[in-house]
């Protein structure tokens, strides 16, 4: 069942960097919505991967080689405009594609159909901060058109072919396109014209090739765990 | 008569209404007439309380990201979520005494005004947020249910709904303490090791002995505080004793024992002089938790600044359509509390 791990580990992943925002927010608005955010993800994680195997074996026990998720997801959280670029990119991706995924009637339809409400929510957020932030000030301008072109070379994995699951890929990445670009140029933004592939080939992260800071989230992470082979917490 | 003595007439009157509603155990209302000084000691006790949530955030995020299971970093991840919550409502009651929550930030940023001590030490192992759920939730607790009658309305009706996920939060830490006590023996070892490490300190969330409380007199008459400092620590102990048993976890004082004759358990004395070091700014951890609460602010500042111009940009109809904000808490928010559940 490669496509529940895939995308249970994007949403595994993502809900971790979102919580490296605790306590570390702008504005304590933001801590409420960015712990939101990732405790949606995290609920998404848990779903997927028990549909694989179990949970907390697949979170803690594999090592990096072994997960699936986007190196887009996986990236360090930078500033705020790197964040919500990268939340940009993500939840228009995952609104899409369970978009796409509810309507069918394969196994994860019934997960995709109540995400679908929690990722209009995350997608919502990240357009109102894209638009703030590349139509506020001239700073804020200039880091968030940085962080749009920094984090775009990662947005081509999303479209490329994962096992097990059953989309339409084509209009997948037509309509992602056509919904960042639009938001993009309401924010003043321009829409990065260099390659959309990563750091490896394309589908680098989906075959388990990650970025180097990976493996240190990773063992932060997976090192309590670790220590304690076979407990229970 | 002259208008100074009119004046001096009226005031007498308002303080007397004031009084009176008091002593009946009605609410004062932010439009209601209040002493000078009561409105100060408000947003004095508010503003910390307020600023205790947000700063309390830091020593349980020390831990999100080394949760040992997933149910466990959902729970904890929807805690420090709460605090944030919480945070926001108090700095809102606080607001409506003619406080601005920028202010208020600024006040905590510059040592003006204090936290709660508790959040001056730091949280070593994974147990620590058991202990901290189950000990300094359980403390707030019993400061806190009291404040649901205090008698100032927005505080009342705020110290209700946090006391409600406190009581939640609390739970959860018990619980989470209670595995480890009973998992291998490196995780009881874990368990009894920060129990030992946070039972003082929370003792001393009470504040002062009854004799050294300088706001104590004053906060009773006015029934925004209900009952003395050692009056609420003697009934944490109380409830504390038969809990760690339950625990099977021990409580580091050996002079902890029933007393028959007063009903209570008597316990050991508390290092005061550790106390007055942490609220000096002496604790383990005073000058980190400030420094990250203060570089947050900092590094937000360019954040802050682009959506004031963009609201007011839309606000003049330039660039950008208006829109509702999503940073405050948005249509998906929901409790941190309510989230875990929803997928347990």
């Amino acid at each position: 069942m490669t496509a529940a791990l895939a995308l249970g580990d994007d949403a595994l992943v993502l809900s971790h960097r979102l919580g490296e925002w605790a306590g570390h927010a702008p504005v304590l608005e933001e801590e409420v919505a960015l712990a939101n955010i990732a405790l949606d993800l995290l609920g998404q994680a848990r779903t997927l991967l028990s549909l694989v195997g179990d949970e907390d074996e697949l979170a803690y026990l594999r090592e990096e080689r072994a997960f699936r998720n986007l190196q887009l997801v996986e990236q360090p959280n930078g500033d705020f405009a790197h964040t919500i670029a990268r939340q940009l990119y993500f939840s228009t991706y995952q609104r899409l594609l369970y978009g796409q995924l509810a309507a069918g009637d394969g196994e994860l339809t019934g997960l995709a159909a109540k995400a679908v409400k929690e990722v209009a929510y995350h997608q919502d957020h990240a357009e109102q901060w894209t638009l703030r932030l590349g139509d506020g000030t001239a700073e804020s301008h200039e880091r968030m058109q940085r962080a749009c072109d920094a984090l775009w070379r990662f947005t081509g994995e999303m479209f490329q072919p994962v096992e097990g699951l059953d989309v339409d890929r084509e209009a997948l990445r037509s309509a992602w396109l056509e919904s960042v670009t639009t938001v993009l140029k309401r924010a003043t933004l321009t829409v990065p014209d260099t390659a959309d592939t990563g750091a490896w080939s394309a589908g680098a992260g989906r075959q388990g090739l990650h970025t180097e800071s990976f493996g240190r989230m990773l063992a932060e992470m997976q090192h309590l765990h670790r220590s304690h082979p076979g407990a229970s917490w | 008569m002259t208008a100074v003595t009119a004046e001096t007439a009226a005031a007498s009157t308002y303080q007397a209404r004031f009084d009176a509603a008091v002593a009946a155990d009605e609410r004062i209302e932010p439009r209601d007439w209040m002493p000078d000084d009561y409105r100060a000691t408000l947003i004095r006790q508010m503003a910390q309380h307020a600023h205790s949530e947000i700063i309390g955030m830091q020593p349980e995020a020390n831990w999100i990201t080394r949760a040992p299971s997933l149910r466990r970093k959902a729970i904890l991840m929807a805690k420090v979520q709460d605090e944030a919550g919480h945070g926001l409502y108090l700095y809102s009651a606080t607001e409506t005494l003619g406080a601005s929550r920028d202010e208020l930030l600024d006040k905590l940023h510059s040592g003006r005004q204090k936290y709660s001590s508790i959040f001056n030490y730091p949280t070593l192992t994974w147990a620590d947020v058991g202990a901290i759920g189950w000990l300094v939730d359980g403390a707030a607790i019993t400061n806190q249910v009291p404040l649901c009658r205090c008698s100032y309305g927005p505080y009342a009706r705020a110290m209700v709904r946090v006391c409600k996920e406190e009581s939640f939060h609390q739970r959860q830490g018990y619980e989470l303490l209670l595995a480890l006590s009973q998992g291998t023996q490196a995780q009881h070892e874990m368990a009894q090791d920060a129990v030992n490490r946070w039972w003082w300190p929370s003792l001393m969330m009470f504040g002062p002995p009854d004799d050294a409380s300088a706001h104590s007199a004053q906060s009773m008459a006015w029934k925004i505080k209900r009952h003395s400092n050692d009056e609420l620590r003697q009934r944490f102990v109380d409830i504390c004793v038969p809990q760690a048993e339950a625990l099977g976890l021990t409580l580091p004082d050996p002079d902890l024992r029933w007393n028959e004759e007063r009903g209570h358990h008597d316990f050991g004395a508390i290092d005061w002089e550790e106390f007055r070091q942490v609220l000096k700014g002496n604790g383990p951890c005073n000058e980190q938790r400030i420094t990250q609460r203060r570089r947050a602010h900092e590094e937000g500042a360019w954040v802050r600044e682009a959506a004031a111009a963009y609201a007011a940009k839309s606000a003049s109809g330039g660039s950008g359509a208006p829109h509702e904000s999503a940073a405050s808490e948005g249509s998906g928010t929901k409790s941190g509390e309510a989230q875990v559940e929803a997928t347990a």
